[in-house]
């Protein structure tokens, strides 16, 4: 290590072991909480993307609602709703859900899952409707049923068409779990807070954890440029 | 009816704060991905790899540590820059650096870069007959983005300027977090004090909702007009 950065590090009074281990600590609860929500949000927007293309519209129109409503409003919003009302709801606090949702940590949890899942949900539906009629007739006449289809030619050939645009909401729910420290949740952004609060150094606070941030993001943006090569193999030059 | 607790008129006024800082950064945002664009198209290595860099650094950084970096850093900084110009000239020089600056600065900064690529690509789809064009008619450079390239290149801004409007128009209610009395704010300082807090998210929710439908229709209005003289395939 050259000297001028050990001097500097020996001389700091805010980057020292404890306060990493805040960050830390912040690290881990904004990856837990983001990976958390996203896995759930895309468990329920393959269905509900799927509902969302049937013809009926007494199917489609509750699930078009749903996004339309958890689009167009802001984040911060369906959190302070979800995080504040929660507790008005007559008779929770007797239930077990209030051991659950008393901890702020899960109606952040249920806002951040409930917000990426309207917006994975349009994503999937544009992919699924985006099929080339030709796969699907083709699927038909070797005789596949509606669910055979779906499985093994709908949504493979949806994946690799909302891989992009999916990667880019895997990001925008990174950077918008930052919210999470307005209800009291220590992530990264918590951490740095409490940092700036006991320091009154902005700067340091600030910028080291928008590096923080921006590492994950870019290990983000390299695993799916990964698998956006796996998916889209096929239509690789042949010298690429 | 909607009863609001006599928080009605404070709402309201948070409501045209909310819609001064969007467009406010509307109009920053526009400004610098203007500059951005042009920045990156330019022949220039200095002026591309700033573009690239700021385009870069703003996309890696959530919005809301972008606000707070700009909001506290920004009134240190002006402190440090008063102390400095008292030491020196013994001249009294000071401001409260205030949400709603930083709040419009922010949002610009961070959808200015939004806008540099939605830019970059229109004005890459301007065909460079019109711009070859322009210069046999000896069209200076200014007077060929003016005439040329700005109207013929709107047109393909204009869904990538209103997804952006969209998302910015969103971004905004975390303005409430560094302390400017928006609508979200009224809002949950009255759902604090009235311990009801559905009572007056879901009406702040609505707006939000209002405005997003009614720039959706009106970009679509926009798209229709902008693309009167071209003949759409299919």
């Amino acid at each position: 290590m050259p000297d001028f950065i050990a001097e500097w590090l020996n001389q700091n009074e805010i980057f020292t072991a404890m306060t990493l281990m805040e960050y830390w600590d912040g690290m881990v609860t904004t990856v837990h909480l983001v990976f958390l929500s996203l896995v759930i949000g895309l468990l329920v927007a393959v269905p509900l993307a799927i509902l969302r293309t049937v013809r009926n519209p007494f199917v489609s129109g509750p699930v078009w609602l749903y996004t339309y409503l958890f689009r167009g409003t802001p984040l911060l919003i369906q959190l302070y709703i979800i995080y504040y009302g929660l507790a008005q709801i007559e008779g929770i606090q007797e239930t077990f859900w209030w051991e659950i949702f008393r901890e702020p940590f899960y109606p952040a949890l249920l806002a951040f899952t409930l917000n990426t899942a309207a917006y994975t949900t349009e994503i999937i539906r544009g992919a699924i409707v985006s099929t080339p009629h030709g796969e699907i007739e083709a699927a038909q006449a070797y005789g596949m049923n509606w669910f055979m289809r779906m499985r093994r030619i709908v949504l493979p050939s949806a994946a690799r068409r909302g891989v992009q645009a999916y990667s880019n909401e895997v990001i925008f729910m990174l950077h918008a779990s930052a919210i999470a420290s307005v209800v009291t949740i220590v992530d990264l952004t918590g951490a740095a807070r409490n940092i700036y609060s006991r320091f009154y150094a902005p700067f340091d606070a600030f910028i080291f954890v928008a590096l923080c941030y921006m590492a994950l993001t870019f290990i983000l943006v390299f695993a799916f440029r990964k698998l956006e090569n796996h998916l889209l193999k096929h239509q690789r030059p042949v010298n690429g | 009816m909607l009863d609001l607790k006599g928080y009605g008129p404070a709402l309201m006024d948070g409501a045209i704060v909310t819609i001064e800082l969007a467009f406010l950064s509307l109009a920053l945002s526009v400004a610098l991905g203007l500059i951005g664009a042009s920045a990156k198209l330019s022949q220039s290595r200095v002026a591309k790899g700033i573009a690239t860099t700021y385009t870069t650094l703003i996309r890696g950084v959530p919005d809301l540590v972008m606000m707070l970096l700009f909001y506290y850093g920004g009134q240190v900084a002006v402190n440090m820059l008063s102390d400095y110009i008292w030491e020196t000239y013994e001249i009294d020089f000071f401001f409260q650096f205030d949400p709603f600056i930083s709040g419009v600065v922010t949002i610009g900064l961070i959808f200015g870069a939004y806008m540099t690529e939605t830019f970059r690509g229109a004005f890459l789809a301007v065909e460079t007959g019109q711009i070859e064009a322009a210069r046999a008619y000896g069209f200076t450079r200014f007077h060929t983005f003016r005439r040329i390239m700005l109207p013929q290149m709107l047109r393909h801004a204009l869904p990538g300027l209103g997804n952006n409007w969209q998302v910015l128009l969103k971004t905004t209610a975390l303005v409430s977090i560094i302390g400017l009395t928006d609508m979200v704010r009224v809002a949950e300082e009255a759902a604090k004090a009235e311990r009801m807090p559905f009572h007056f998210f879901i009406p702040v929710a609505f707006v939000y909702l209002a405005l997003t439908a009614g720039s959706e229709l009106f970009i679509k209005w926009l798209d229709k007009r902008a693309n009167v003289g071209v003949v759409q395939g299919g």
